[in-house]
């Protein structure tokens, strides 16, 4: 069978009524918990995830798709309308989108977030679909050696190539990576810095860090700020179609976005933010009309909005092949898949064929809802952006914690998700990135297992790691990409980096 | 975020809060060092057992803690915001009284009341009017979540009065 009669069986998996039910009401909450301020893809699957908790797991994962699509355009209308973006990748949708919106374009701009993102989605779903196969031959291929450097390197990318300082990215990597050697050690059943407690054995679960350092962290940190006053949302005047130029100027801008996104989002770079920042460095660069950058351009939203959905269907290329989550929303991801015993690599495209590619044609299909969702109805999302923030707050913290309970209703549990929040907000004050945080946590008991396998395979000779020609180009991609940031930062040009900066997706 | 290279007379004093974290990372390195000397070596084929990765794990958190050190002393940290602790206080003794009464009082009650705590770290400090709020949405959420979802959400007396 080739890729398209995966495919087609896929389509016939996802347009089951019920399938199709949990793709709406995945897409629908996504584009809800997306769209609130200061909830970005990550914590919008995070606080989602309890909700998939009874579902058998296809329907759970197309419900899970169908939430990651919609956070993401949740987020860019956020950003246009207020100029807080809730996602680090749409922080460039806000650079023009929120200038658009104050000129009385917001119609417009939400237009072509909506429209690009649709675009993306769609080309980059496709994408996904047609290299999946490529990459599970090669990863087939791989061995335990291979899969260690690969790790190696989405750690450093993830955690120091970007972002504003090396010291504080690689010292949240190895705080996840404490917290990730708790519990029992898998080969040899050892209890490791579980001293003794039984509510440890176990480790720590994915979705506690990620709710309490994102939700929790974020809530306290916005607190601590104290009172800023209201947000100032800008209203959408006007149609929200776009006309004859806006089209013309857009749809160029939508694929050089896709075409940047997709490759970076699906490479262990560390995050969408990269892309859209590159997209929006092109198209001011090709834009016939410079002058309007920065007051409001039309490709300026256009471009990185495209980006953005591109790279985040790119994530999915690793994820899905290799089981190799590169961002923090990718590793909630892959938490729920292991909450149903499923580890997502070339094993699954073997064992579980329906499964996958169910969840890759029900993306198809939720990027459809996701444009009908958004927008016709964009006035009712913009009604969410209105809700004052101490009951803004105090939802989120129902939510967070009522995630927590559903899956362990503990009072250990909960001392656990009080004791990362403020952890979560500590760093935040102090500047360490939190992303490193729970990829170290989820990837580190994997990268762990895949070098003991490595050196049990070569009885203890550590020289075996580098005489794979991949598993040693990768080791030296991973040196560079740990090394060169290094200097560039030393003879003080991290300014650049810096904007790069995952800080939350 | 800006980073410290604009030499101004603050940053580049030695930054004590850096230098907490500093011994915060060092200690916990040294308490997985601990941790993982007590494992039984178990290397087998690989050489490599229980205990090498925490090692290497206590190692990286000591070679950071020293850096920081260093970072701290150049004031390469980036200047902070001032942070007001009233609100702080509020939401972590919300958490903590949740976490403290779920058992007891059930979710609604429980939840009602972190709910309040939360809105009164944003400004809302009508406690009087937040919590019967807080309780009854929390309430609602009961009955969808472990009502409809089947999620095991504490049920306490005002949950058994309904189911």
């Amino acid at each position: 069978m080739n890729t398209f009669d995966f495919l087609l069986q896929g389509l016939l998996v996802a347009a089951q009524p019920m399938n199709l039910l949990y793709a709406l009401i995945g897409v629908t909450l996504g584009t809800a918990v997306g769209v609130l301020p200061g909830i970005g893809p990550a914590l919008t699957v995070a606080l989602l995830l309890p909700v998939t908790y009874k579902l058998d797991p296809g329907g759970s994962l197309i419900m899970f798709a169908g939430i990651y699509y919609g956070g993401m355009y949740g987020g860019s209308t956020t950003s246009i309308l207020l100029n807080t973006p809730g996602e680090s990748a749409s922080i460039v949708t806000a650079l023009e989108g929120n200038k658009m919106a104050r000129a009385g374009r917001g119609g417009p701009a939400l237009a072509t977030a909506a429209i690009g993102s649709f675009v993306a989605g769609l080309i980059a779903t496709i994408a996904l679909a047609f290299i999946a196969p490529f990459v599970v031959k090669l990863a087939l291929v791989f061995g335990p050696r291979e899969y260690f450097a690969l790790m190696v390197l989405a750690f450093v990318t993830v955690s120091s190539a970007f972002g504003d300082s090396t010291l504080r990215g690689l010292t949240s990597l190895f705080i996840g990576f404490a917290l990730a050697i708790i519990g029992i050690d898998q080969l040899t059943g050892q209890t490791r810095m579980s001293f003794g407690v039984p509510d440890l054995l176990d480790g720590i679960e994915v979705t506690t860090l990620a709710v309490a350092m994102f939700a929790i962290g974020e809530s306290l940190y916005i607190a601590a700020q104290g009172d800023l006053g209201p947000d100032k949302v800008e209203a959408v005047k006007g149609s929200v179609w776009m006309n004859r130029q806006d089209w013309a100027r857009s749809w160029k801008a939508w694929l050089r976005g896709t075409a940047i996104g997709f490759p970076i989002g699906a490479m262990p770079a560390g995050g969408a933010e990269i892309g859209t920042f590159l997209s929006y460095a092109t198209e001011k660069r090709l834009t016939k009309h410079p002058e309007e950058f920065g007051n409001g351009a039309i490709e300026g939203v256009a471009g990185p909005e495209a980006a953005n959905n591109a790279s985040a269907a790119g994530t999915l290329v690793p994820l899905l092949t290799l089981g190799l989550p590169t961002t923090a929303t990718a590793a909630i991801m892959l938490a729920g898949f292991q909450q149903y015993g499923l580890q997502p690599g070339p094993l699954l495209f073997a064992t579980n064929p329906q499964l996958v590619w169910g969840l890759i044609a029900s993306l198809l299909i939720a990027n459809f809802m996701l444009l009908v969702l958004n927008l016709p109805l964009v006035g009712l999302w913009v009604k969410l952006l209105t809700i004052p923030k101490p009951w803004l707050y105090a939802g989120i913290l129902l939510f967070a914690t009522l995630g927590t309970i559903g899956a362990n209703p503990s009072v250990f549990e909960l001392g656990m998700l009080l004791a990362f929040g403020v952890l979560g907000y500590v760093m935040r004050i102090f500047g360490y990135p939190i992303a490193p945080v729970v990829v170290g946590l989820i990837l580190g008991p994997l990268a762990e297992q895949q070098l003991r396998r490595a050196l049990s395979i070569s009885q203890g000779d550590v020289t075996v790691l580098f005489t794979s020609p991949v598993a040693a180009v990768l080791l030296v991609i991973a040196a560079a990409a740990l090394i060169i940031p290094l200097i560039l930062r030393a003879r003080g040009r991290g300014e650049v980096l810096a904007q790069l900066a995952a800080s939350e997706d | 975020m800006s980073k410290g290279h604009t030499p101004s007379t603050e940053t580049r004093r030695p930054d004590r809060a850096a230098l907490v974290i500093a011994v915060f990372l060092a200690a916990l390195g040294g308490l997985i060092f601990w941790d993982a000397s007590r494992l039984a070596s178990m290397g087998g084929y690989s050489g490599i057992g229980p205990a090498t990765i925490p090692f290497v794990i206590a190692g990286g958190l000591l070679v950071l803690a020293v850096w920081t050190v260093f970072e701290a002393l150049r004031g390469d940290f980036p200047a902070r915001d001032r942070q007001e602790f009233g609100p702080v206080v509020w939401i972590v003794g919300g958490l903590a009284a949740q976490m403290l009464l779920l058992k007891i009082l059930g979710f609604s009650i429980a939840t009602g009341l972190l709910f309040a705590a939360t809105a009164a770290a944003f400004g809302k400090r009508k406690l009087w009017m937040t919590i019967p709020i807080g309780i009854a949405l929390c309430l609602a959420v009961w009955l969808v979540f472990a009502g409809l979802l089947q999620l095991s959400l504490p049920a306490g007396p005002l949950e058994h009065l309904f189911w």
